[in-house]
């Protein structure tokens, strides 16, 4: 009987972070978008969804922490549990990414974009497919899946310093373009960061399945870019 | 870290049957909380009874193997049984207190033992009292009659009585199934202060309390030792399946 009120919480909390996920997901899209589109009111939304992101994640904690108390798990429970307070705060810090995005575009205003969007585009939905795939392999304990997903990070790493090269040639074309490349950096550091923290997503996985804390490299050449 | 008792391929059946030991082997540590845990009739209670042999009442019908303590086969029948026990001390599940004063339960046994220097025996009274966490609460009423303190600091005195014969190792049987939250986190308290000069194996009320306790822990299940490890790692990261499912609540 216990154990059936356990699983319905933890099914409960599943859903919470898929849910949690999906707001992420498509807010670093739409962050990517309105900047695009230079589309003010659409970052607007973005900043707005961000707080939502934000207090969702305040109301996880307290329910995981509730389960915490109430069940006392132990062994994969109890695993399964501290992964959620990390995976939650991990979401909560990749919507800040994509919120980050939606106050450069506005903090950009009236300037054109130094160049049209091509790779920062591609890294957004890189890193959003990631994130869902991994957040799936997450709720299912998929621990192989989980292995796999950080490899992919090297596309978004690719694609960053391809990103990196291409305004360092405007920059040094004109050094008055310096800081309109600079915002665009900052967007393309944002969207590598947010891959980034999918490798953590998928670090817990294998954890929750295996007890084992491990790092999953995708790829040391690139740790140093 | 050195092994007070080693166990060998005990194997224990009862005339009934109904609960066994299966080939256990294992090795309890000195300085530490040995926890036996598991579901009922798993045998935890019967390797228990083994080590200070109460199983000498109980129906064998069947027993073999080797219990080493301090290079010592317990289970030899030339052992000196009322030196082991004095050696190896036993509390049970109820708190059993004496219908005497509070002190008096304290030195019975070492009065029995031949104690009479009164000031051995309240040298014994201080020192397993604040062992066993109680002192505080009743150093002004040693007098008073032990049945008017509450469950847990009766239980507190079983512990304080077995403290007080300077066993070695320390048996605990279910100690505070009986006893509220509080009076049983005071008598877990007690256990990580005297394991630090004592052996004791415990056999919790509970999972929960396994994991507290543990710095070992043994999982029984059907007269088997299915996994024995640390603490730590048996109740975060158990490597058999059946010790997941039964520490996850999946049965038990």
């Amino acid at each position: 009987m216990l154990r059936k009120n356990f699983e319905f919480e933890i099914q409960h909390l599943k859903d919470e972070i898929i849910l949690l996920g999906s707001l992420v997901e498509k807010n670093v899209i739409d962050a990517v978008d309105a900047l695009k589109k230079r589309d003010m009111a659409a970052s607007e939304r973005v900043i707005e969804l961000d707080q939502q992101i934000n207090n969702k994640r305040f109301e996880l904690e307290n329910q995981v922490m509730i389960v915490i108390a109430t069940q006392q798990p132990l062994a994969h429970d109890l695993r399964l549990l501290a992964s959620y307070f990390e995976v939650i705060s991990e979401l909560e810090r990749m919507g800040d990414y994509a919120k980050g995005i939606g106050v450069i575009n506005i903090r950009i205003g009236e300037q054109p974009l130094l160049k049209p969007l091509v790779d920062i585009p591609r890294m957004a939905e890189k890193g959003a497919s990631m994130l869902h795939r991994a957040l799936l392999a997450f709720v299912n304990e998929d621990a192989n899946t989980a292995r796999s997903i950080p490899q992919e990070d090297d596309d978004v790493d690719n694609l960053y310093i391809q990103v990196y090269r291409e305004l360092m040639t405007f920059v040094m074309e004109d050094p008055k373009n310096i800081e309109r490349a600079n915002w665009l950096l900052w967007v393309a550091h944002n969207l590598e960061r947010f891959s980034d923290r999918v490798t953590n997503i998928c670090e817990r996985t294998v954890f929750i399945v295996t007890g084992e804390l491990t790092e999953i490299d995708s790829d040391p050449d690139h740790k140093n870019h | 870290m050195n092994e007070k008792i080693v166990i060998e391929n005990l194997s224990l059946q009862y005339d009934d049957g109904t609960e066994s030991l299966r080939n256990i082997s294992l090795g309890i540590p000195e300085n530490a909380i040995t926890v036996l845990f598991g579901p009922a009739g798993g045998g935890k209670s019967s390797l228990l009874r083994c080590l200070n042999r109460l199983n000498d009442l109980s129906e064998v019908k069947t027993m073999s193997g080797r219990i080493w303590l301090d290079g010592e086969n317990i289970l030899d029948p030339k052992t000196d049984v009322i030196r082991l026990r004095r050696k190896v001390g036993m509390v049970f599940a109820r708190p059993v207190v004496l219908p005497m004063s509070i002190r008096s339960n304290i030195t019975y046994g070492l009065e029995v033992m031949g104690e009479k220097r009164r000031s051995r025996l309240e040298e014994a009274v201080e020192r397993s009292l604040i062992q066993a966490a109680l002192w505080e609460e009743v150093k002004d009423r040693l007098n008073d009659p032990a049945i008017a303190l509450s469950g847990g600091q009766q239980q507190r005195l079983c512990v304080a009585r077995s403290l007080a014969l300077e066993p070695e190792v320390i048996l605990l049987d279910e100690p505070t199934s009986g006893l509220d939250p509080i009076s049983t986190s005071k008598v877990e308290a007690s256990l990580q202060e005297i394991k630090k000069n004592y052996s004791i194996i415990l056999v919790p009320h509970s999972v929960q309390q396994a994991a507290r306790t543990a710095d070992f822990a043994a999982f029984f299940l059907q007269g088997e030792l299915v996994e024995y490890a640390q603490g730590k790692t048996i109740f975060t990261a158990p490597t058999d399946k059946r010790t997941e499912d039964y520490v996850t609540g999946r049965f038990g």
